[in-house]
């Protein structure tokens, strides 16, 4: 141990002046993961006073050979005898590191567990027994390294004293894993030849082993770097939450990558609006000057109200993420049934959360294997490509060009069932940003809104089947325009005749449905128009998008009519066609209707007249600044 | 950024989380240095606030200093604090031993307030360095319908993707401190001005490591009487944290089968 610890400089354990690495320790059952762990303690000096003396009394004691794995025997329910040590302090120092052994290994081999440590870990050490050579487990271990992007991986061979230290058999054995991991993309830092039981390789090259010229593990251990924060990559703030705990609105969250400084000008994906950034705000000191970087959690303010939420991502306007609906990823899968194609899922890339759909998969295969069989679906334990079809845009990089949000996880039943990477994102439904040159009206708003004595908007209907919500769209329309105003009605039914006639009634094409009308009627309401549109638009997600589509130009009514009235109703007589069975699909009869939780004004048209309604309607959009007050004036003197 | 830094941010964002996922969480302050170390860190993230209730499940046998530290941070950190009892020992499992079965009071205390206020999550300051059991943990770690800990089938956490969704009735625990050490804590308790009782620094050559109740924890010899003193100890100590905790000692297996009942 080389610390040198003087009073005047307390050293703490992590200072500044030695690294902190953190490793797994992964490979087949009995290699002898536990057994190098404990040798590791040892020949660094970290087991506590007499504990090795008390464990190897106790073995005699018991009529057993003595076991270095005995030290991590430290659950009852992994351990063959009953021996217990006070404490698994899993943290040991090689000469310039600090190195912290995550979940130690114990009997029981679970891969959620090595997938729980690896996630953390800025380096691996594989371990291969010299007897039985590359097994599955090994082979999938190794895979999942690549997966969890572990560049830095040590392999020992390990038991070399039962091959007689043969540096044939030590050579085939790096060969053949060698090949494997690079098939993977992985690289081995070193590939050591060890007796973790005699220490052979552990802290000292023995004559043993003395064809061998690497690094002994110690040395290994002791080059390894911590991972660094991506800082010189594109920023990536992932928003975590919106707190608004006083008159401070602050957007949370941890800089993946990049960095960030007050004044920045910045887009938030998926919706691509632009601000800038007011502040950087903290507690104990706030705000806080200067960049902030990669690794940090922040909370910014910005210079307008926009809608934001959980899930967006911040980045700087000329390298944004992309905005995609659909993507390829490479998932490791471990949940007991297996994923086939159309499979429903909730996805979740950082905190944003989305259902999905798959609509394809290939190269399912079992890592463990060598000579690998495609299967049609992904198996436990296996992994295999994905494309998945989002029910809501989301922003993402592919894994390549930002590891950090580049990856994602799969819930089955709230648990998570599966993760790995995006390897690619189809930007087909927008294309890449560079290539549009929006261009600006001619006419500004203000000359727009003087004509017609209203803002733009969007006043978005939503209600079931036969609620009134096309009667009440062509009334306001009506009332509008007698009062010189410029309404345009966008009529779910209508659009879909037209511009939306190649989608269908799936939970996918609704959406896009929806996100159609939203695009469309933001056009209008930017341009000063009042969009008014009329959709059943069931899913409160979707309306969600429009909303973050039109921002704060959104008016969302509810057309809140009871379904018996409606199916009463029936004009089109879709109700009746739906109980008989000959409408799949409708909205109506089922429970698929999601009620607003805050739509500005809600109408029931069983209780009121339509002029009525639309008098409410009227109000709603004065109280909320859409109509301009002497609209009523205007429209006594045409 | 140094190791500090890089710890307080990963802490900073599982607090984000567990407030963004969960319903209903409360923060267990145990008016220990972990446990105070973790509202430093929830009002860094939540920007000086606790915005959800502190909850100290109370054994009635704290030492008095630790109540008064209690008193006195509750008001001044404005935190909305409960105070909920524990049941007589002879509500207890009889087949544990003395101290673990003391101990084991805090379990069916935490049962009762949970039932009580109905929360969906609990924030818990162990750390993974303190003892073997708490090394197998996981961030959001799930328990079963009677708060217990199945160890054997814990879902795996991605990266930092936890598991946030518990099954009706039951919780989840949150560890927004697991990957801390003890070094870590005093270094950061230094660093930030925390108060701390004073029952961790040396008097009479002895002091505590860890806080628990007085009959059942332990001053252990040292002459530390500054954090810098207590980290030059640590640097150099091979006693374990919890060597004062007599709990964790009594025989091989009484604080896993604590744990898995439910304790911390």
């Amino acid at each position: 141990m080389n610390m040198i610890v003087t009073p005047a400089s307390p050293a703490t354990p992590n200072g500044t002046t030695r690294p902190q690495v953190r490793i797994v320790i992964v490979g087949h059952v009995d290699h002898g993961k536990s057994t190098l762990v404990g040798r590791l303690l040892h020949e660094t000096g970290s087991l506590p006073d007499g504990k090795l003396e008390m464990l190897k009394a106790v073995s005699a004691r018991r009529g057993m050979p003595f076991e270095w794995s005995f030290l991590l025997d430290a659950l009852q329910t992994e351990r063959d005898q009953g021996i217990t040590i006070d404490t698994t302090q899993i943290r040991f120092r090689t000469n310039s590191r600090d190195i912290v052994l995550i979940d130690a290994p114990g009997h029981a081999e679970f891969l959620r567990n090595m997938i729980t440590g690896a996630s953390q870990a800025d380096g691996a050490v594989l371990i291969i027994d010299a007897l039985e050579g590359v097994r599955d487990q090994t082979r999938r271990h190794g895979y999942l390294l690549h997966l969890l992007g572990v560049k830095q991986v040590a392999i020992v061979v390990n038991k070399m004293d039962r091959v007689d230290f043969a540096a044939e058999r030590f050579k085939a054995i790096s060969d053949e894993i060698s090949a494997h991991l690079q098939s993977l993309g992985v690289t081995p830092t070193a590939v050591i030849p060890i007796s973790a039981r005699d220490g052979d390789g552990v802290a000292e090259r023995t004559d043993r082993i003395g064809w061998y010229r690497g690094p002994t593990v110690v040395e290994a251990l002791d080059r390894l770097e911590p991972a660094r924060p991506l800082e010189a990559l594109a920023l990536r703030l992932p928003v975590q939450a919106i707190y608004k705990f006083d008159d401070r609105r602050i957007v949370a969250g941890r800089i993946e990558s990049g960095s960030l400084v007050a004044g920045d000008e910045i887009v938030i994906m998926p919706a691509g609006k632009i601000a800038r950034i007011k502040s950087v705000e903290s507690w104990p000191v706030t705000p806080v000057a200067g960049r902030q970087g990669a690794g940090r959690s922040v909370g910014i303010t910005l210079d307008r109200e926009l809608f934001v939420e959980r899930g967006d991502i911040i980045a700087h306007a000329n390298a944004a993420p992309r905005e995609t609906r659909r993507l390829r990823a490479r998932i490791f899968w471990l949940h007991d049934k297996p994923l086939a194609k159309g499979d429903q899922l909730l996805v979740r890339c950082g905190p944003k959360e989305s259902r999905a759909t798959v609509v394809a998969i290939e190269k399912a295969v079992d890592p463990g294997e060598l000579s690998s069989v495609e299967n049609k679906a992904i198996g436990r334990n296996h992994v295999g490509e994905i494309d998945i079809s989002l029910s809501n845009p989301i922003a993402v990089d592919p894994y390549t060009e930002n590891p950090r949000t580049g990856r994602l996880v799969i819930e089955v039943s709230g648990r998570i069932a599966g993760g790995g990477l995006v390897l690619s994102v189809d930007a087909g439904q927008r294309a890449e940003p560079v290539d549009i040159v929006p261009v600006e009206s001619a006419l500004r708003l203000d000359e727009r809104s003087a004509r017609y004595r209203h803002n733009g908007a969007v006043v978005w209907l939503t209600g079931l089947p036969a609620s009134g919500k096309s009667t009440l769209a062509k009334a306001l329309e009506r009332r509008l325009f007698t009062n010189g105003g410029s309404p345009i009605l966008l009529d779910g039914d209508t659009v879909r005749a037209g511009l939306n006639s190649d989608l269908g009634f799936s939970a996918t094409d609704r959406s896009e449905n929806i996100r159609r009308l939203a695009e469309v009627a933001t056009h209008l309401a930017r341009n000063g128009h009042i969009a008014i549109v009329a959709a059943v638009s069931p899913a409160r997600e979707d309306r969600a998008a429009a909303r973050r589509i039109a921002d704060t130009a959104f008016r969302e009514i509810h057309v809140a009519t009871s379904a018996e009235v409606c199916e009463e109703r029936d004009p089109k007589g879709h109700y009746k066609k739906a109980r008989a069975g000959a409408l799949a699909s409708f909205t109506g009869i089922g429970n698929d209707y999601e009620k607003p939780e805050a739509a500005e004004l809600v109408i029931d048209t069983a209780t009121r007249s339509v002029a009525d309604a639309t008098d409410a309607i009227e109000q709603m959009l004065k109280t909320t600044g859409v109509l301009f007050d002497e609209v009523v004036d205007l429209a006594a003197n045409i | 950024m140094d190791h500090l830094d890089q710890l307080e941010a990963q802490s900073i964002y599982i607090f984000r989380e567990a407030f963004a996922r969960l319903k209903k969480i409360a923060l267990l302050w145990s008016l220990g240095k972990d446990s105070n170390v973790m509202i430093w860190l929830a009002r860094k993230a939540f920007f000086g606030r606790l915005p959800f209730p502190a909850l100290h499940v109370d054994t009635g046998k704290k030492f008095p200093e630790m109540y008064r530290f209690r008193d006195h941070y509750g008001k001044e950190w404005d935190l909305d604090l409960r105070v909920e009892p524990c049941p007589p020992i002879d509500a207890v499992d009889p087949t544990l031993p003395p101290a673990a079965r003391s101990a084991a009071r805090k379990t069916e205390g935490l049962k009762m307030a949970l039932a009580k206020f109905g929360f969906d999550g609990l924030i818990a300051g162990i750390r993974r360095d303190e003892e073997a059991t708490r090394a197998k943990e996981r961030v959001f770690s799930p328990r079963g319908l009677e708060g217990n800990w199945d160890v054997r089938d814990q879902p795996p956490e991605f990266w930092d993707h936890f598991n946030a969704s518990p099954p009706q009735g039951a919780h989840l625990r949150i560890h927004p401190i697991l990957h801390w050490t003890e070094a870590d804590i005093w270094a950061y308790t230094k660093r930030e001005n925390i108060p701390i009782i004073p029952l961790y620094l040396s008097q009479n050559g002895k002091r505590y490591r860890s806080l628990g109740d007085q009959d059942i924890t332990n001053p252990v010899n040292s002459t530390a009487s500054t954090i810098d003193e207590i980290l030059i100890e640590l640097e150099q100590t091979k006693v374990p944290e919890r060597a004062g905790r007599a709990l964790d000692h009594e025989t091989e297996d009484a604080f896993e089968r604590l744990r898995v009942a439910g304790y911390l």
